[in-house]
């Protein structure tokens, strides 16, 4: 039963929650979708926290990632064994790196009169959250060294039950405490993205990498307005 | 040809007291508020000074605004490939030591601490923690020369200043000053707007003026390290970054800028100007000697008629042509060639020139002594109290030539209106410099009128935004009709 309702009853609850949320959020309250950078009040501390940090998670997102998707090629890979070591030990260096840079942040915000000006009750819960979320992370790495096999050979299947609407938890209900805690918390993590600041990933700027450096905007183009051969001439406003 | 119409401005530097007058009006409507409070969209500086925030022109510090870059150009400290890397720590953004901790005192401790041996004072404290601070430093701390041994001594424009030039400015006798109101300068090719992931700033095509969209700036913060000039602002409380937005509203209704309107020495003037957008490239790329001479001619003479053709097709209003006939800042700028932009090594091609101050040497020190009589009524421009390198390095990316020709006519204008008012000086010694600068009487005097006695509205002179459709320009207003107005309806509330 309590299997049931995390592995089934959180994730589903999670994603509902994400997609109805995070459109919630940015249609009727885009002035509150921020990277909230606390930088200009202290960067010196951000920057032996903030890079570790966002590096480390980001190679571990893309790790996870690929797992999920290509499941037989990483298990392919893994067939070597000196290239299993790879994998887990680069694994293992990224989650090390981001478990510091979020170490060094929780102190720095903890230790800083500024940075507690401007934290939330809702950071306090994205702190435990990403806390709990590495240090199982962690864990199952160094105690169980073939975890990105059993990723692809036994929590993928699991993970994609959940996206095809046929949940299947008998893998990972025979899992160690360890993976269980770590696939619940990322639920949570998934669950509270709407309500956080985790926001701010969601909001990446892609578009920069292919729009022109300069942007004018005109409110009312007069130009437009004039070779317009539509009923209602005149393009509505882009910037409100 | 691609022209556009733009709002300028000039300010003129010899006019300026350095009331802060324009800073409080500023700080008045926009930026009181928390998280902005160490904002100053307008701030006056003492030059020589390391003004604010401190040592702001050195992009070797800051890595503001473009650099060349083969025949190109690129940012300095921002782009795409840069931008997107320094994302999770900006290494070259600004930080609040870099600017002030703002501060107020609590007068309320004068009327409610409890009765007691010793007077109650009103202590200084932390606008951000709250906590009592001793203020070191603040947004003005240089004024007039004040503390100069840190900052006039300090001030980047000496860079290539030899010791022996350095020291003389500070010989007691010789000591001058003047001030650098700044504002954002409304860039043709702003640093700002490119440097932005989320292509939250833009330009408005109407009039230039540039904003930062609140809903859509996600503090990547990289326009604040972008803009040369510092002029583009990180709010800690909101999250959201905010610069001088040219009181756009006012102006859409026909009044001129809070700072302008309320500024005591009358130093600034605002006006439209007509460019060719097509050439902003071309001309932000080309070498630094060339940067005034070609910026100046992006600008478009409004009485052209071909100039009026293209600029009606482009679909812009007669009212903002007609307007652009009568703009003070052609005058300044072009017509006299009187006003130059602020660093235009930065490339961002601004909108805001100065006439640079006019400082001639009334005395020198001879055998000891301090000399006051001359032979001639002002020394020689070269001998300009400020050396024309320091001043180059201000205002035309180190060409003495440039800044010595505007100073020229300056002086002949002044020198005209001498023999005009009291008429004691020979001949020659006014048609030699007016000669020089090739400044006949009429434009000396033209000039002269411009500058001393503008009215009101010679010395602003706004199209109509044409209210009635500007309405229009923010929303489709049928959509709205019974609602509660529009625009932007949303508390500005920090996020979670
Ligand atoms: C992929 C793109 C991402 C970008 C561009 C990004 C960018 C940023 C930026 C600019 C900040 C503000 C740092 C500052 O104070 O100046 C930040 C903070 C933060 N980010 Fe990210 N982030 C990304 C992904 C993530 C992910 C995947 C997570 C976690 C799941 C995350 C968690 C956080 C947290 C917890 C903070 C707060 C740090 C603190 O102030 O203590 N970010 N991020
Ligand atoms: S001066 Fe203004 S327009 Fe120019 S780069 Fe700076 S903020 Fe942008
Ligand atoms: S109000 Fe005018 S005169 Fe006074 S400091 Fe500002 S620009 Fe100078």
């Amino acid at each position: 039963m309590t299997n049931q309702f995390l592995f089934i009853g959180l994730p589903y609850a999670a994603l509902f929650v994400v997609l109805i949320g995070t459109i919630f959020r940015y249609l009727n309250f885009g002035f509150k979708v921020s990277s909230l950078s606390s930088q200009f009040l202290e960067s010196k501390e951000l920057f032996y926290g903030s890079r570790p940090f966002h590096w480390g998670l980001l190679f571990l997102f893309f790790g996870h990632l690929i797992a999920f998707l290509f499941p037989r090629s990483v298990m392919l890979w893994n067939s070597v064994p000196i290239r299993l070591i790879i994998l887990e030990v680069s694994a293992l260096a990224f989650g090390i790196t981001a478990c510091y840079g979020l170490f060094v942040l929780i102190l720095r915000r903890v230790r800083n009169p500024r940075l507690i000006k401007v934290a939330n009750k809702m950071d306090i819960v994205v702190y435990l959250v990403l806390t709990v979320q590495i240090a199982t992370g962690l864990w199952v790495a160094v105690s169980f060294r073939w975890g990105s096999s059993w990723f692809a050979s036994s929590l993928t299947p699991y993970i994609r039950s959940i996206f095809t609407f046929t949940p299947d938890i008998s893998a990972i209900s025979s899992m160690p405490l360890a993976v269980k805690i770590h696939v619940v918390s990322a639920f949570t993590l998934i669950g509270i993205i709407p309500s956080t600041r985790f926001m701010h990933f969601l909001v990446y700027p892609f578009a920069y990498l292919w729009r022109s450096y300069q942007l004018v905007i005109w409110n009312w183009d007069p130009k437009k307005i004039r070779t317009s051969r539509k009923l209602f001439n005149g393009v509505r406003s882009r910037n409100n | 040809m691609n022209i556009r119409s733009q709002i300028s401005m000039v300010f003129h530097l010899d006019k300026c007291i350095g009331c802060h007058t324009c800073s409080i009006a500023c700080k008045n409507i926009w930026t009181d508020r928390k998280g902005a409070e160490y904002m100053w969209w307008n701030n006056v500086e003492t030059k020589p000074g390391t003004g604010y925030p401190g040592k702001w022109e050195d992009q070797d510090i800051y890595k503001g605004g473009w650099e060349k870059k083969g025949d190109s150009i690129q940012l300095k400290g921002a782009g795409k490939f840069k931008g997107l890397k320094n994302m999770f720590h900006n290494p070259n953004m600004p930080v609040l030591e870099d600017y002030y901790e703002p501060w107020a005192y609590q007068y309320e401790h004068l009327f409610e601490a409890e009765e007691g041996d010793d007077q109650p004072v009103a202590r200084p404290v932390s606008l951000i923690t709250g906590e009592n601070i001793t203020p070191k430093s603040g947004p003005n701390w240089d004024d007039d020369l004040s503390g100069s041994t840190d900052y006039a001594r300090n001030d980047v424009n000496f860079k290539d200043l030899s010791p022996a030039e350095q020291e003389a400015m500070f010989q007691l006798e010789r000591m001058t000053m003047h001030y650098l109101p700044r504002i954002c300068n409304h860039c043709l090719n702003p640093a700002c707007v490119a440097a932005c992931p989320s292509g939250a700033i833009y330009k408005r095509g109407e009039d230039g003026v540039v904003l930062i969209n609140q809903k859509k700036c996600r503090a990547w913060r990289m326009c604040v390290t972008a803009c040369p000039y510092k002029k583009s602002y990180y709010n800690w409380n909101t999250g959201k970054s905010e610069k001088c937005l040219l009181c756009y509203p006012r102006l859409e209704n026909g009044q001129i800028p809070a700072c302008m309107h309320s500024c005591v020495g009358r130093i600034r003037y605002l006006g439209v100007l007509l460019y060719d957008a097509d050439k902003i490239k071309e001309f932000a790329s080309c070498e630094e000697s060339e940067l005034v001479e070609k910026q100046k001619s992006i600008y478009l003479d409004p009485n052209d008629s071909e100039v009026i053709k293209a600029a009606k097709e482009n679909g812009i209003a007669d009212s903002t042509i007609e307007a652009a006939q009568k703009s003070p800042v052609y005058k300044f700028i072009i017509e006299w060639g009187l006003a130059l932009p602020l660093h235009p090594e930065f490339r961002t091609l601004p909108n805001l020139f100065y006439v640079p101050p006019l400082l001639p040497t009334m005395a020198f020190v001879e055998n000891g002594t301090y000399e006051t009589t001359s032979d001639s009524l002002w020394g020689a421009i070269e001998n300009s109290r400020l050396p024309m390198k320091y001043l180059a390095n201000l205002f035309s990316a180190g060409n003495e030539k440039t800044i010595e020709v505007v100073l020229k006519k300056l002086m002949a204008v002044r020198l005209h209106r001498r023999d005009e008012t009291v008429g004691d000086l020979p001949e020659k010694e006014i048609s030699d410099p007016m000669g020089e600068v090739k400044m006949d009487k009429e434009t000396a005097n033209e000039i002269f009128r411009l500058t001393s006695l503008p009215l009101f509205d010679e010395r602003f002179v706004i199209p109509a935004a044409h209210r009635e459709e500007a309405m229009e320009m923010l929303e489709s207003t049928a959509d709205v009709k019974g609602n509660h107005g529009f625009g932007f309806k949303e508390p500005p509330k920090r996020g979670l």
